[in-house]
């Protein structure tokens, strides 16, 4: 009787893992296939002159050195916005604000904000940043709004390392007369910061592949020269694939320069990530020790 | 008892929301004595207790009413310095909370957040003085350096002891500081809390009726919320006053 059920119970299970190991490998080879594509198609391109040069004949020669820069630079105007605003939101919600009806609320609206479409920060932050606070197009208005995009994710990212640090070191140290802020600051946050960096660097590496929020705020079509201040238009490397990619008069003849671009951005994200990964492991290491 | 008492709890209610834990408690726990609060799970001896040191204001919705004195002086009210209080009224808690630091630097903590540190020699004489009046010296003093985590359940026990000792309080309360360790290591515990009232005031939550007849000088027996019986550890359990205290201590609920 109980051996044939248990046969039963490993039938069932064999099945059951076969289906996620399928769905796993799935997942596995769309992404290997694309990575496979685009490395395959952009690896050509790349070259020191591609990385070290501006575009040259109606970017159709020369290399993208002003959309790398550009995509840098606004990537850190995004973090100068996003790391402390997010970390700090992360703190107050989860250390000092009551747990109530509306603190609830804020949290909902910060998830939901999470899944609002790119496109529309774009269009919030012409508004907000380019015409109320007459920042213009510009490298600042551009990252002022991947700021606010990322925001949500910093935050929820912070909130759920911070929820990792166990309640009893928070106690622990207010019963030795330590202040609320006293007790965060060296009983919480060194244990938890791995993890807000960590999802925060991926916030922002998602930040930087973005086209939508900065097609109208500060990305131009193509510069001669690099932006001089934070006030002038830059050259970012999505905006410049969306163009190579579908708005060049001549897509056929800038396909390699398209992918190697590609390249390029999916490199530098899964660097930013790569570094995310490193940062964590090394944070552990150090607050493991003590 | 003539003398002032250390800590003094008078006609102390409290309350989660809507919800009463304690009523009406009158408790007094004597200087240099160990005063046990027994009773069965949801009672309110931890409730009791961390009204004390004032831990129970973290909780949303916690009200209390009555009083509640030290050394003869209120401790309730938001003019009170609870950052004073628990430096004055140290806390162990039921499950050992070492933080994840070295030994020296968990019982170094307090030290250094009170700006008590002083010298590096001065905060390695207090260190030492620390663990050792907390028995744990002799077992650490060559991995001081070691993580505490490191640390068996009981010695983790008796370094929070020493973590609460080297800020210098007055009053130690143990929240059923033996609830997660070992009989053993509880035996080396309950030692310890002998040694300790020789220059300390110590309120211990038990659910352990053994522990409170061995260690305490006084027992508070409460349930629901209220007191039952409050006396001399050896009148509570050799000719209790009241039938439930009786029915409780001989085992026959709890």
């Amino acid at each position: 009787m109980t051996i044939r059920l248990q046969a039963k119970k490993a039938v069932a299970q064999a099945v059951g893992f076969f289906g996620l190991r399928v769905a796993l490998g799935l997942v596995l080879l769309i992404l290997i296939f694309i990575l496979a594509d685009i490395g395959s198609k952009g690896a050509g391109t790349i070259s020191w002159e591609f990385l070290t040069q501006a575009p040259r004949r109606g970017m159709t020669e020369g290399g993208i050195f002003p959309a790398i820069y550009g995509t840098l630079i606004v990537t850190l105007i995004t973090a100068v916005l996003a790391v402390p605003l997010g970390m700090g939101a992360a703190i107050y919600l989860n250390e000092y604000a009551r747990k109530n009806r509306l603190t609830r609320l804020i949290r909902l609206s910060i998830r939901n904000l999470s899944g609002v479409p790119s496109i529309v920060y774009g269009l919030f932050g012409v508004i907000l940043f380019v015409n109320i606070f007459k920042f213009g197009t510009s490298i600042l208005s551009a990252g002022l709004t991947l700021g606010l995009l990322t925001l949500p994710w910093t935050i929820t990212a912070s909130e759920e390392a911070l929820k990792t640090v166990p309640n009893s070191y928070r106690e622990g140290a207010l019963a030795l007369g330590a202040s609320k802020w006293q007790s965060i600051r060296t009983n919480v946050l060194p244990y938890a910061l791995p993890g807000m960096l960590t999802g925060t660097v991926l916030g922002l590496a998602r930040a930087a592949g973005e086209t939508a929020p900065i097609m109208f705020t500060g990305a131009a079509f193509a510069l001669p020269i690099l932006p001089q201040s934070i006030k002038d238009q830059f050259m970012a490397l999505p905006y410049h694939l969306y163009i190579m990619a579908t708005q060049h008069h001549d897509i056929a003849k800038v396909r390699p320069l398209a992918y190697g671009t590609a390249l390029v951005l999916i490199a530098l994200v899964l660097g930013l990530n790569l570094g995310a990964v490193v940062l964590r492991y090394r944070l552990r290491r150090r607050t493991k020790r003590y | 008892m003539s003398t002032l008492p250390k800590i003094e709890a008078k006609n102390l209610d409290f309350f989660y929301g809507p919800k009463q834990a304690l009523k009406n408690l009158n408790i007094a726990c004597h200087e240099k004595k160990v005063t046990a609060i027994i009773g069965p799970s949801g009672c309110g001896k931890s409730t009791f207790i961390r009204t004390l040191n004032r831990m129970n204001d973290v909780v949303p919705g916690a009200r209390v009413t009555g009083d509640i004195l030290v050394d003869g002086t209120t401790i309730l009210g938001p003019r009170i310095d609870v950052v004073e209080l628990r430096k004055r009224i140290g806390m162990v808690f039921q499950k050992p909370n070492p933080f994840p630091k070295s030994i020296f630097d968990n019982v170094a903590y307090g030290l250094r957040i009170n700006g008590m540190a002083g010298s590096r020699e001065h905060l390695e004489e207090v260190v030492e003085k620390s663990l050792r009046e907390a028995a744990l010296w002799d077992e650490v003093k060559d991995r001081l350096k070691d993580n505490a985590f490191a640390l068996s359940g009981g010695q983790q026990q008796r370094l929070c002891i020493a973590r609460a000792l080297a800020v210098k309080p007055e009053v130690i309360l143990f929240d059923e500081p033996c609830s997660a360790i070992d009989p053993i290591a509880t035996a080396k515990i309950e030692d310890l809390i002998e040694r300790l009232k020789k220059n300390y005031t110590v309120v211990i939550v038990t659910h352990n009726m053994q522990q409170a007849a061995r260690v305490s000088d006084y027992t508070a027996f409460l349930m629901l919320g209220e007191l039952i019986e409050f006396d001399e550890t050896k009148t509570i359990f050799t000719a209790p006053n009241n039938k439930m205290t009786e029915d409780y201590i001989t085992g026959r609920f709890g």
